[in-house]
C-alpha cells in the first residue's frame, strides 16, 4: 500500500485539487476527521468548515462547504459545493454576509428557515475569513 | 439585363454580409472554446458523482422503502423541459430541439403535459402557439452560472416531491462534437436507475457516516442539479458549435456569390466596352464616308 494519498476536490464548475499528500483533515458533517494513508474505507457527507492538507512540512488550506468525501483505497475525493483557496477568497465579500447574517440572526424573524439559512451563511462566511485569515 | 451599377452594388451588399457572418463565426468560435473548457472542468466532479450515487443506492436501497426522487410512480404527468438557445442564426439548432420535444408530447398524454422552457426561441415558438408554460428561463446564457441549474433543478424537485408531476424529461441538444449536436431527450426524475457499473462500486464495504441513507438524501438533489447544470453546458457549447458551422457556411456561400456576381460584373463591363468601341468605329466610318463623297 502507498504511503501517501491522493487528494482530488472537485467542485460542479472545476477541479480545484489534484496532489500527492501526507495527511487531510476533513471538515465532516459529523465532525472534523483526519485521513492518513491506510485508512478503511470511508463514505461522509461534509459540512462548512476548513479543509487543511499537509505535503511534507508544508500545509495548504482551504473553505469548503457542502457536499462528500470517499475514501477508498489511499485516495481521498471531496465532491464539495464550494471550494476556494485562501488566495481565492474575496474578504470584503465575506465580511459583508457576516455582518449580513448577523443582522438577520439578531433580528429574530419568526421564520425558521430563515434563520436556518441565516446561520447557514453566517458559518460560511466565518469559515471564509478565517481561512482566508492564514494568509493576510 | 442588370446594369453594371446595380451588379456592383450587389456586391458590395453580399460583401457586407460576408463581413458579419465571419465575425460571427470568429466570436462563436472563441465562445466554443471556453463553452468545451467549462465542460471539460465539470467532468470529474459529475462522473464520481454518478459513481456514488450508483454506490449508495444500493448500499441504502436493500433496507426500506426507496427514496422519493427514485420512486417510479407511473402516473401520468409529464414535464417536458425544453433547453434552446437565446438566438437564431445557429442552423438547425433550435428547430431540431424543438421538433424532437414535440414528438415527445405527441408521444405523451397531452392533456397531461406541462412545459418549462429556456432559452427565449423554445419560450417564443410555443407561446405563438399559445401553450400553456409553467416556467421560462430566458436571458442568462451568457453568464451560465451552477445557480441557473440548482434553482431550476430545485424547482422541478420540489414539484415532483409535492406530487404535481410524475416525471421530468430534459430535451437538449448534446454536444457530441464541434460540427455535430444532436437533440437528445432525458429523463430527470425520478432519477432512473442504471444497471450496469452499479454491482461492482457496491462490493466496496465503506464505513458511511451518518448513515446510507442520509448521505444520499444529501446527495440525489446534487445529482439532479448536476444534471441540468451540465445539460445547460452542452446545450450552450452546442449553440456555438452550431453557429460557427452555420457562419462558416454561410461566410462561403457569400463568397461564391460574389465570384458570380464578379463575373457577370466584368462580363457586362466587357460588352459594354465592345458596343462603345463599335460605335466610335461606326461613327469614324460615317464621318470618313462623309467626307469622301
Amino acid at each position: 500500500m502507498a504511503d501517501r494519498l491522493t487528494l482530488e476536490i472537485a467542485t460542479p464548475t472545476r477541479l480545484v485539487v489534484t496532489e500527492s499528500v501526507d495527511e487531510v483533515v476533513i471538515p465532516g458533517s459529523q465532525g472534523y476527521f483526519g485521513v492518513l494513508p491506510g485508512h478503511a474505507p470511508f463514505l461522509t457527507t461534509v459540512g462548512v468548515g476548513e479543509l487543511v492538507y499537509r505535503v511534507g512540512r508544508d500545509e495548504r488550506n482551504l473553505a469548503v462547504s457542502g457536499g462528500f468525501a470517499e475514501v477508498r483505497n489511499d485516495k481521498v475525493i471531496v465532491l464539495a459545493d464550494t471550494a476556494e483557496r485562501p488566495e481565492e477568497i474575496d474578504r470584503a465579500r465575506a465580511e459583508r454576509a457576516r455582518e449580513r447574517a448577523e443582522r438577520r440572526l439578531a433580528g429574530r424573524t419568526d421564520e425558521e428557515v430563515d434563520y436556518a439559512r441565516a446561520l447557514a451563511a453566517l458559518a460560511r462566511a466565518v469559515v471564509r475569513l478565517m481561512t482566508a485569515g492564514r494568509v493576510g | 439585363m442588370a446594369t453594371l451599377r446595380d451588379i456592383q452594388r450587389r456586391i458590395r451588399s453580399v460583401q457586407s454580409t460576408q463581413k458579419i457572418t465571419r465575425a460571427m463565426k470568429l466570436v462563436a468560435a472563441a465562445k466554443l472554446r471556453r463553452a468545451q473548457e467549462r465542460i471539460l472542468a465539470a467532468r470529474p466532479y459529475a462522473g464520481k458523482m454518478g459513481e456514488l450515487l450508483g454506490n449508495l443506492v444500493s448500499a441504502a436501497g436493500s433496507d426500506g422503502a426507496p427514496h422519493p426522487l427514485l420512486e417510479q410512480r407511473q402516473g401520468p404527468r409529464r414535464q417536458i423541459v425544453i433547453i434552446t438557445a437565446d438566438k437564431g442564426l445557429a442552423g438547425a439548432f433550435n428547430s431540431n430541439v424543438i421538433r424532437r420535444a414535440l414528438e415527445l408530447v405527441r408521444q405523451s398524454n397531452v392533456a397531461e403535459v406541462t412545459l418549462v422552457v429556456v432559452g427565449r426561441k423554445a419560450r417564443d415558438f410555443y407561446r405563438r402557439r399559445q401553450w400553456t408554460i409553467k416556467r421560462d428561463l430566458i436571458g442568462f446564457w451568457d453568464r451560465l452560472a451552477y445557480s441557473h441549474a440548482s434553482e431550476l433543478a430545485d424547482y422541478f424537485m420540489q414539484q415532483y416531491l409535492d406530487g404535481e408531476v410524475d416525471e421530468v424529461h430534459l430535451v437538449y441538444n448534446e454536444f457530441r462534437s464541434v460540427a455535430v449536436q444532436r437533440p437528445v431527450r432525458e429523463q430527470l426524475l425520478p432519477i432512473p436507475r442504471k444497471t450496469e457499473g452499479e454491482a461492482d462500486a457496491a462490493s466496496v464495504d465503506y464505513l458511511y457516516e451518518p448513515d446510507p441513507r442520509a448521505i444520499l438524501d444529501e446527495l440525489l438533489p446534487r445529482h439532479v442539479r448536476t444534471q441540468v447544470f451540465r445539460a445547460l453546458m452542452e446545450s450552450l457549447a452546442g449553440e456555438y458549435g452550431a453557429r460557427m458551422t452555420a457562419m462558416e457556411a454561410a461566410t462561403k456561400n457569400a463568397k461564391d456569390m460574389i465570384d458570380v456576381l464578379t463575373i457577370q460584373f466584368n462580363k457586362a463591363r466587357q460588352e459594354k466596352i465592345t458596343k462603345e468601341l463599335l460605335d466610335i468605329v461606326g461613327g469614324a466610318e460615317a464621318l470618313k464616308q462623309g467626307s469622301e463623297s
